[in-house]
């Protein structure tokens, strides 16, 4: 059972270990999978569905679908292509994102994933324009819901490496939102040193971390420097394997 | 979890901050996922709500039977508007997605208690009589037909059992199935049920002696059978019937069930909506289990141990999808799970879990009584046994048929005495709307297949608001999990609302192809693959509907020009000034 498998992306042969997914398996091989929600280090949870491919001529989430034997994946296909788009604009219209004066702007993963999607005009879809709280409660972290794309991983990457629960969600349909562990953030146990509070887990400019924005000139900023996904399609071929936690917690994120 | 949170509702009348910080201690875990449970059950509130609480379906069959001049009735007489609360705190008055009472629509749950064919005129008098008796059970003078007249149920619902068939309402003694079952090896049994080629009667159609092979054979010390009574398809209320009138048959199934895959634990999951039914099912289970029907060495059979407790619902019909329905009864938020593992493999608590319909359940004592080939005799070649189907809308018989798969719909239609049809709607929101042309056309598996709703709509009714209604209800049932269906299925609904004001234009009929096309693809779960269906299927069967809403434009450049325009306003509102909206760059293929 413990034998490395065959899975074909594109047309090109890649491994994948037994229960790897796809999207760990595209890794390994240097294959970009475009993603917002599952990011190295936290338990997948296939929600943003931007990772979604076409396994066996079935479109899945690549982030949770296990890899199987012989499987054909189709990922940079136009069919494939535009669904992408349309759920990156999707997140674009749900929430407010004016990006110009938006602290994550350069190195934010939803604006870098437009930019790599070749999204340019946003003609089809209307606006939302939802009315969200913002949170400046405490003292060093501010959380302004109108650019959360509800990608859960602040509740994983508090939940299961802070071992804090600072976050969960609240509501259910378009009114789903990021609640915190109490009244406000100042009320909870977070602290700027979590990992939940890390540069790497808010893929957007919805988790703040106050007087430390804007700190890269234009230019210089993350996805300045290069497009999102190029790390993956640079690296080596015998480079360091993605990194996964205990799947302690179900496979979804829950317990 | 969901029976503490119903315990403090009931009481307070909320679950607040402070009731979920408690919860939270109590019960180890973060006032965060209290507050994330709560805020996922409709029946549930962080405000504080009135003592008798008023949720009125407003269904677009409830609509066409006209709740809305009910609804200002129930306005104007307790003073308040919908959604709000008395200020004694006395009333709250809100509108709920279908209760399961179409065929005496419209309908109202006034706190459990059922109230069905309301009139405008009766409002004064229910509210008179709830704030003289304060108790809603007082609205009940009359009971219905059958068990709803038993003292643990006195509702006044119908059973409006319209047309019996072999399967569910065979005669066949009490008890029948089981006593042969446990005759036989549990590996016999699954092999009985197999041959019978049963299919599963809430929606999907799995079979489902495939379904009871994969858990038995899943490696695991305990297995768990399910009963999923949700009902929460827009027009589905079978599963009401057989509850109220096939219980015993209902619980006889599923021990049946456990007996065949090994398990030792059941759980009957009831939506919120039938609560008024619960005392009657403890009763029949405390019965069954003094009989010996179930607990330990059930019937004799040494070794042979299997019981069930109810579970409540609080308010979503996304707890129909099997795996939510699942994180439901674990507590939690009703998300569905991912899938693998499927429930069969690691279900409930992660153990094989076997879910299926109420239907499907009371299928398998007759069936393992009088033996496959009789089963497989009547329907159809892929879908053997019959159907019990849910007729309601613009016709003069609603109410229950139990009629062989294989039937077409005309001859529904035409039992049910449907007036002037122009478009039903089979399977609910989620199902296929249809006009005239295909009204020969069979439900089964292998044409039109549904859960039980065949809703019915007259030649003055409007495809297009019927539409609207579905897509609001979806919108709200999202669980909000992923993207497309979150989402998109708001625009979804926008995008229709744009041509009913007469503002659409042909490329809109392409724009929502698309955006269907994008929400099936890459949802998660069942709800968002079919939840573009009510407005993609009167698309393909009432073109006409839609395209004389279209305006005709000379030529392409005025109406990109229309878009482009409304757009610019909209943008200097909103002050966007982003790259990545203003300057095009890149070319889209
Ligand atoms: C959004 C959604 C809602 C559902 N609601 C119900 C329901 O109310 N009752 C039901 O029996 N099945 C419902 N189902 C189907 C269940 O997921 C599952 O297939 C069924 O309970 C299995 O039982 P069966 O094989 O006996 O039909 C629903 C599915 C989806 C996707
Ligand atoms: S979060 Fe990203 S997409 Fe949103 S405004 Fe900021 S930079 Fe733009
Ligand atoms: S706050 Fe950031 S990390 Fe958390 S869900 Fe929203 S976008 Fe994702
Ligand atoms: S498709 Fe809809 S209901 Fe299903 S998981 Fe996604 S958001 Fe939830
Ligand atoms: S990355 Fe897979 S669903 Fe978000
Ligand atoms: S009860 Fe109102 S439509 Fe079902």
């Amino acid at each position: 059972m413990n034998k490395t498998m065959r899975i074909t992306v594109d047309g090109r042969k890649i491994r994948a270990s037994p229960g790897q997914t796809i999207m760990d398996a595209c890794d390994d091989a240097g294959v970009y999978v475009p993603r917002l929600c599952d990011v190295e280090g936290l338990v997948p949870q296939g929600s943003c569905r931007v990772c979604t491919v076409k396994a066996d001529g079935h479109t899945v989430a690549a982030c949770t679908e296990p890899a199987e034997p012989g499987m054909k994946v189709e990922n940079d296909t136009l069919e494939i292509k535009n669904y992408r788009r349309d759920l990156v604009r999707m997140l674009f219209h749900e929430g407010n994102h004016l990006c110009p004066i938006c602290e994550a702007s350069g190195r934010c993963e939803l604006q870098a994933m437009a930019y790599r999607l070749r999204i340019s005009q946003a003609t089809k879809y209307p606006y939302l324009q939802p009315v969200r709280p913002v949170d400046a409660s405490h003292p060093d972290i501010a959380l302004d819901n109108n650019r959360c794309i509800l990608c859960g991983r602040c509740i994983r990457a508090s939940r299961d490496v802070d071992g804090k629960h600072v976050f969960e969600y609240v509501g259910r349909g378009i009114h789903k939102r990021i609640g915190v562990n109490a009244e406000n953030l100042a009320a909870t146990n977070a602290s700027i040193d979590d990992y939940a509070m890390s540069l790497e887990v808010c893929p957007v400019g919805c988790i703040i971390r106050k007087r430390e924005g804007f700190f890269a000139p234009i230019g210089a900023r993350q996805f300045d420097r290069e497009p999102i996904g190029m790390d993956v399609e640079t690296r080596q071929e015998h480079h360091v394997p993605k990194r996964r936690p205990d799947p302690a917690f179900g496979n979804d994120g829950t317990k | 979890m969901i029976d503490i949170l119903w315990a403090v509702q009931d009481k307070l009348g909320c679950i607040d901050g402070e009731a979920m910080s408690l919860i939270a201690e109590k019960t180890g875990t973060y006032r965060v996922e209290v507050e994330g449970v709560v805020s996922f059950y409709a029946f549930f509130s962080s405000v504080r709500k009135g003592k008798i609480v008023i949720r009125l379906c407003d269904d677009i069959v409830d609509r066409h039977a006209g709740v809305f001049a009910v609804a200002k009735s129930f306005e104007n007489t307790l003073g308040i508007k919908l959604g709000e609360t008395t200020p004694d705190h006395w009333f709250s008055l809100e509108y709920t997605p279908c209760i399961g009472m179409c065929d005496q629509a419209p309908a109202a749950l006034v706190n459990d208690v059922v109230v069905t064919n309301l009139t405008p005129a009766k409002v004064k008098g229910i509210v008179r009589t709830l704030k003289k008796t304060r108790d809603p059970r007082a609205l009940v003078t009359k009971t219905g037909d059958g068990n709803n007249g038993h003292r643990l149920i006195a509702a006044m619902v119908k059973n409006n059992i319209r047309h019996t068939g072999p399967v569910l309402f065979d005669k066949s003694p009490a008890e029948a199935g089981l006593k042969q079952a446990l005759t036989l090896s549990p590996g016999g049994v699954l092999e009985l049920v197999v041959d019978s080629r049963l299919r599963g009667r809430g929606g999907a159609g799995f079979p489902t002696g495939k379904k009871w092979r994969y858990a038995a054979a899943a490696q695991a010390a305990l297995r768990y059978v399910i009963c999923n009574a949700d009902e929460g398809e827009p027009g589905t209320f079978k599963d009401r019937v057989l509850l109220t009138e096939r219980a015993q048959l209902l619980i006889e199934g599923m021990t049946i069930a456990a007996y065949a895959v090994g398990a030792a634990e059941g759980i009957l999951y009831l939506r919120a909506e039938y609560r008024y039914l619960k005392a009657y099912l403890e009763h029949i289970l405390a019965r069954r289990r003094s009989r010996g029907l179930l607990g330990d060495n059930i019937m004799g059979k040494a070794g042979f141990h299997f019981d069930i407790r109810i579970q409540m619902g609080a308010g979503a019909y996304i707890c129909g999808e099997e795996s939510s329905l699942i994180s439901s009864c674990e507590g939690k938020r009703g998300e569905p799970k991912n899938r693998p593992p499927f429930p069969v493999q690691s279900g409930y608590l992660g153990l094989p879990t076997v879910v299926n319909n109420v239907e499907t359940f009371c299928c398998v004592p007759p069936l393992i009584a009088r033996g496959p080939k009789w089963f497989t005799s009547i329907g159809t070649p892929h879908s053997s046994g019959t159907k019990l189907l849910s007729v309601s809308g613009d016709c003069t018989r609603p109410g229950v048929y139990e009629l062989p798969f294989g039937v077409s719909v005309q001859d529904v239609l035409d039992k049910a005495g449907a007036k002037d049809p122009a478009a039903v709607l089979i399977g609910g929101a989620s199902g296929d709307m249809i006009g005239r042309p295909e009204f020969q056309r069979r439900i089964c598996f292998e044409d039109l297949p549904t859960a039980g709703a065949i809703t019915t709509f007259s030649s003055h009714r409007n495809v297009l608001e019927i539409a609207n209604y579905y897509m609001d209800f979806f919108i709200d049932e999202s669980c909000g999990y992923c993207t497309p269906c979150r989402v998109g299925n708001v625009f979804m609904k926008q995008g229709l609302e744009k041509i009913m004001q007469g503002l659409g234009e042909a490329g809109d009929l392409d724009y929502l192809r698309e955006l269907g096309k994008t929400i099936i693809a890459t949802s998660r779960c069942g709800l968002g693959h079919t939840s573009p269906n009510p407005i993609l299927s009167s698309m393909k069967s009432f073109p006409l509907v839609y395209s004389a809403l279209l305006n005709a434009h000379p030529n392409e450049f005025q109406a990109g020009f229309n878009i482009q325009s409304a757009l610019d306003e909209a943008r200097v509102i909103a002050k966007r000034r982003s790259l990545i909206y203003d300057v095009s760059y890149g070319d889209e293929e």
